[in-house]
């Protein structure tokens, strides 16, 4: 009994801290943040940070760290951008083939990470890392720094057009949000993450192919980057190496305050898209007030050790009330 | 010398020297003792950093906000200098404290609420570097107290080249020298530094023994941001402007440089050598790229697939040498079958 | 009449709601060599924790340590008064050499910052010259074995004025010989004036060594007992309150059955050699030996974790080569680690998905998803089954008794219907009543036609409940006997006698 009533509080606490956070905006931000601009623009803005959190959360769940999600969404990306480019005559096509090649590529750099970390035994903070550097470098030498941009209107309606007054790239992250959800709840593959992360030694024990598991692991990891390439790319109509950098924080804060344990084991999608939403209401609520990004970036910075202290605070609360 | 061969120092020092002889094979340049100076030089501010990191990864902790601290103290003590006059000695004691601040706030937050590592340094160098440029809006400084060219200019030997033109060991080199040597003899001679060691050996056992965990942390951290503004003040005295995005993005070459030369993220292991000669390969590569006429773009990729390659080396043999059992297995003699008969077995 | 070194009187502790210690007596002479002994959670640790100065008892309490007394200890006083602890996991650092370990309580005391060489090798050849013993001094502890390593924790205990050496189950993965050994040098200490505590149930091992036993149960002190006037059962029934009763086995073979496991001549370098074993359904062999006699390195070959290098294994009719866990559960071998709470379960989980996570295969539907309605009521099935005691399946296993949770282990394997079942030392830690309940559970199924081996150092435990015992020592089987003919001295001198 006291197990369940903690998860719907856990949940309730989130959706709490969301509406607290809509308030504050509100009132900071009077006339201006309850506009359909604004709302429309959260919801633009909101998936290609949401698909690549997907993309960290399942990594943490088993307890690993990916480090290099936006340097795969920018190879992915930039890929699919030339592609795009040299395929300029027949825009269909080569849009299924950037398509295409944006998959292959996030999910070679996926399985890449999962064969270090699982084969060959490389810490996941190390070998995301050297992927990492080993790929932003590759970007820059393809893209020789420049921007790759001009894409045709069929790549723009997905980054910025809507279906049924919905904005598309909110569906694809709706999406990918219920694939990872179901991923993650109701496969074997998503279940042995979650025992992996608590203790790999008893799922070995157990009969679980913890590498197999992992590469899986690493390789949606990289695929869920390869899908936020293709809403990047579609709504900024451009390419290049070293977008994005700044995401990597907010990827593993929204993780953690929507209740991903950093050391593996626990998470579920709702937490994390609730988080995720209330990190949007706060950044466009900061970007109405004309807060410089800078800014931004340090807040989230204080307020992932916010989060983490006062996570600290509860835990050895609860222990010594049991 | 079987102990040397078994030491991982031995393996990057072998690698270097095959990168040495394959660069000067194409571009001679690179055996020259002024070639050799200036890499030093250049490095040194790498160089620097990687001691605290160095330090943190034997406590088995790791840090990614070190640049963002040394961009902080250098951009923040030259302002202060620019203001009040000051000297060379005054920039880098202020700095330094600076960088101990910053450094001890990570390991406060690091021990005191247990948030690993490397979530606690990525929050403080988002939060360092973000607070940095919104109150700097990001402007260069071109212009350093002049005591900086002075400094920046001396040399402890000087050596005339054909042409006449003068080279030698900076100032700068003997800098970074001077702290290698003081840190190795810290790591290896002192309680402080064994206790380094120990902490990242086995965290329970080091609390068992008696070593104060957590200003042993606090004091690496420290360490470590004391180093970074050091660094600092050495870019500045390197490149004579200060940019505040300079170093941002080279933290990982700087970890990659520490972990090539033996240290590991688990923790207790790590030498002030192995560290240099890590930091003298990237160093190398990175030279000979320009000496080969490589595109300086290949950079980053080099490092990836060097740490890559040497990482997943030194994994994977760990993985396979786990230990196994050893039982001493008895002769097969009548024992086993007197045993057996002895009482009216099944067989 | 010895001196007292240490006597505590009306020790108590209470911790959040729970009687940790109760009103406890307790004296250790000088030079005496004294035994702790109780169950999981009857307050010997926290016994250990007061004497450290690691915990301070509540008020009421007196101490006299030394020529003083005292109403509690800190950690400098324990020190300061001789006390050294050595705990089960040893505190060693691994990554350091022997010297630097052997020498680290000293570094750490001394005032002096800076470390000399030349000092802290005298000093850890001086500790090991002690205890006579010479092991190299530069070598990382990481790379010696586990005796030697104890042999590190007390020379570093020696080297300060210890007059007083805690040890925590110090022969928990001892071989015999290394037992003895530990042993001699404790002997040796004990002459030289140093008081020995150990904690450790295993009578037999330390009866020729120890003087006395205090006992604890749930708190409370049973009593303080000359070693002599007790044996194993005796202790037992002292800690647990209970003793276990067992019912023997009765097992007859059909003729025209096919046996389950074939095994012949095979071997492993260092592990094992010439198995030659054959079980049929139904059958329990029970495998008992000395430790490191290579019982659990037999029992992971058959499992998937330790591939022989020779001979032939046949299962259920088939050849077979086992190289993963994965294979072995599919030709139907499970197999319950004696090390339950790292390599059998996954504490923080749910009691439901440590059940389950043995089956996923089985449990998802036409579109490969898990179906939760089925696991539950499987998971629900086994509860009831196995009689494990829970309000929900979704509390973390960790909040378990010791007993329930090997339960949720057996219910695990249970599950997927093995052919070989296979339990490496099942009843350690465990309370009599769950001790049992686990062997009529495992007769239970014995009796459906599943073969079975238990592995226990525990003869009572291997000889009541199987048909056929098996003496392992030193890789090899050595001996065989007929669990309804044969008695527990038969299997234990046969031990004493041939086994090293």
């Amino acid at each position: 009994m006291k197990a369940l009533k903690f998860k719907k509080n856990e949940t309730t606490v989130l959706i709490g801290i969301l509406v607290f956070a809509i308030l504050i905006m509100i009132i900071v931000n009077p006339g201006t943040f309850l506009t359909s601009t604004n709302l429309r623009g959260m919801a633009f803005q909101l998936p290609e940070l949401g698909i690549l959190t997907l993309g960290m959360m399942v990594v943490m769940i088993t307890g690993g760290i990916n480090l290099s999600i936006i340097a795969t969404a920018n190879m992915a990306g930039i890929t699919a951008a030339l592609i795009l480019k040299s395929m300029e005559a027949s825009p269909v096509l080569g849009f299924l083939l950037a398509f295409l090649a944006c998959i292959a590529v996030s999910g070679s750099i996926g399985l890449f990470n999962g064969v270090l970390v699982a084969y060959i035994g490389i810490t996941p903070i190390l070998a995301t890392l050297g992927t990492m550097t080993l790929f932003n470098g590759v970007a820059i030498v393809i893209t020789k720094g420049y921007v790759i941009s001009g894409f045709s209107p069929l790549v723009l309606y997905i980054g910025n057009g809507s279906l049924l007054g919905v904005p598309f790239p909110l569906l694809i992250f709706i999406f990918s949000a219920l694939i990872m959800s179901v991923i993650l709840g109701k496969t074997r593959t998503g279940f042995s993450m979650y025992m992996i992360g608590s203790n790999s030694i008893a799922t070995k024990f157990s009969g679980i192919n913890n590498a197999k598991v992992l590469i899986k692991t690493y390789l949606i990891s990289g695929l869920f980057s390869g899908f936020a390439a293709m809403v990047m790319i579609s709504r900024f109509n451009s390419a290049k190496s070293g977008y994005g950098n700044s995401y990597l924080l907010v990827t593993i804060l929204a993780s953690v305050l929507g209740g991903v344990n950093s050391d593996g084991g626990f998470g579920k999608v709702s937490g994390v898209v609730i988080a995720l939403v209330t990190l949007q209401v706060l950044s466009s609520g900061f970007n109405l007030l004309r807060v410089s990004s800078f800014l931004t970036t340090a807040i989230w910075g204080f307020v992932m050790i916010a989060v983490m202290v006062i996570n600290h605070i509860i835990d050895t609360n609860k222990k010594v009330v049991v | 010398m079987k102990k040397l061969l078994k030491r991982h120092e031995t393996y990057v020092f072998a690698i270097i020297i095959i990168f040495g002889c394959i660069i000067t094979s194409i571009n001679p340049n690179f055996l020259t003792l002024e070639n050799a100076f200036d890499l030093l030089k250049s490095n040194a501010f790498i160089g620097i950093m990687a001691i605290g990191v160095l330090f943190v990864l034997i406590s088995g902790g790791i840090d990614i906000s070190f640049a963002a601290t040394a961009t902080i103290a250098e951009y923040v003590t030259i302002l202060v200098c620019l203001e009040i006059g000051g000297s060379m000695l005054f920039a880098f004691a202020f700095a330094v404290l600076i960088g101990i601040a910053l450094g001890a706030v990570n390991g406060y937050l690091i021990d005191r609420f247990a948030i690993p590592p490397i979530i606690t340094t990525i929050a403080t160098m988002n939060l360092y570097y973000g607070l940095l440029i919104v109150f700097t809006k990001g402007r260069w400084i071109y212009a350093l107290p002049p005591y900086f060219r002075s400094f920046a200019d001396i040399r402890v030997l000087t050596l005339y080249t054909e042409n006449g033109l003068p080279y030698g060991i900076s100032i700068i080199t003997v800098i970074w020298f001077v702290l290698m040597i003081l840190s190795s003899l810290l790591l290896v001679y002192t309680r402080l530094g064994r206790s380094l060691y120990a902490l990242g050996g086995d965290y329970v056992s080091a609390k068992r023994v008696g070593i104060p965990v957590r200003s042993i942390r606090v004091f690496v951290y420290a360490f470590m941001g004391a180093m970074a503004a050091i660094a600092g003040i050495v870019q500045a005295l390197l490149v004579q402007t200060v940019a505040p995005n300079s170093i941002v993005g080279k933290e990982l070459n700087v970890i990659a440089a520490v972990v090539l030369g033996g240290a590991s993220l688990s923790g207790g292991v790590g030498t002030v050598a192995g560290m240099f000669l890590g930091v003298m390969l990237l160093a190398i590569v990175q030279n000979g790229m320009t000496l080969m006429r490589v595109p300086a773009v290949w950079y980053d990729v080099f490092v990836g697939i060097v740490v890559i390659v040497s990482v997943g080396a030194s994994s994977y043999k760990a993985k396979k040498s786990k230990a196994t059992s050893v039982i001493d297995i008895q002769e097969k003699d009548s024992t086993t079958c007197d045993a057996l008969q002895a009482q009216g077995g099944k067989q | 009449m010895q001196a007292n070194f240490l006597s505590m009187q009306h020790i108590s502790k209470r911790y959040a709601g729970v009687q940790a210690l109760d009103d406890i007596d307790f004296d250790i002479k000088e030079g005496e060599i004294h035994c702790l002994a109780g169950t999981n959670g009857s307050g010997k640790s926290t016994l250990i924790k007061i004497i450290c100065g690691v915990e301070q008892p509540d008020a009421g309490s007196v101490i006299h340590i030394g020529n003083d007394e005292c109403k509690h200890l800190t950690r400098k006083d324990a020190i300061h008064y001789g006390v050294q602890v050595i705990y089960q996991d040893l505190s060693l650092f691994p990554n350091l050499s022997v010297q630097e370990n052997i020498a680290f309580s000293e570094t750490m005391s001394s005032k002096n910052r800076l470390i000399s060489y030349k000092q802290s090798r005298e000093i850890a050849q001086k500790a090991m010259q002690r205890i006579g013993i010479s092991l190299p001094l530069d070598k990382p502890v990481s790379d010696l074995s586990m005796a030697d390593q104890q042999l590190v924790a007390i020379s570093r205990a020696l080297t300060s004025d210890v007059k007083l050496l805690i040890m925590d189950e110090p022969t928990t993965a001892l071989t015999k010989k290394e037992v003895d050994a530990l042993l001699s040098v404790v002997k040796d200490l004990n002459s030289k004036g140093i008081a020995t505590l150990f904690i450790s149930h295993k009578l037999n091992e330390l009866i020729e060594v120890a003087d006395r036993v205090t006992v604890l149960r749930d708190g409370k002190k049973i009593g303080c007992f000359a070693c002599s006037e007790l044996d194993d059962k005796k202790l037992e029934h002292l800690m647990t309150g209970a003793t276990t009763t067992y019912t023997p086995y009765v097992y007859k073979r059909p003729d025209s059955l096919k046996p389950v496991l074939e095994c012949s001549k095979m071997s492993k370098e260092h592990n094992f050699a010439d198995i030659d074993l054959t079980v049929y359904p139904g059958e329990i062999i029970g495998l008992t030996g000395l430790l490191g006699s290579g019982r659990t390195e037999l029992a992971l070959s058959l499992f998937g974790l330790n591939t022989p290098t020779s001979g032939t294994c046949i299962l259920d009719g088939e050849p077979v080569v086992l190289k993963s866990v994965e294979e072995a559960v599919n030709k139907g071998v499970a197999y319950v680690p004696e090390n339950r709470l790292v390599e059998g379960l996954v504490l923080d989980q749910s009691i439901e998905k440590n059940i389950v996570m043995t089956t996923l295969d089985e449990n998802v539907n036409a579109l490969l998803l898990l179906e939760e309605r089925t696991m539950k009521e499987a998971v629900a099935q086994y509860v009831k089954d196995l009689y494990i005691k829970i309000s929900s399946t979704e509390y973390a296993v960790k909040t378990l008794s010791g007993g329930n949770q090997q339960k949720v282990v057996l219910a695990k394997w249970i599950a997927t219907k093995p052919k070989l079942f296979i339990l490496d030392n099942p009843t350690v830690g465990i309370d009599v009543a769950a001790k049992s309940s686990i062997h009529s559970i495992i007769k239970k199924l014995a009796a459906k036609g599943m073969a079975v081996i238990i592995i226990s150092d525990e003869i009572a435990e291997v000889l009541y409940n199987s048909n056929r015992v098996l003496v392992m020592n030193r890789g090899r089987i050595i001996g065989e006997f007929d669990s309804a003919q044969a008695t527990e001295d038969d299997i234990q001198s046969f031990i004493d006698l041939h086994a090293v």
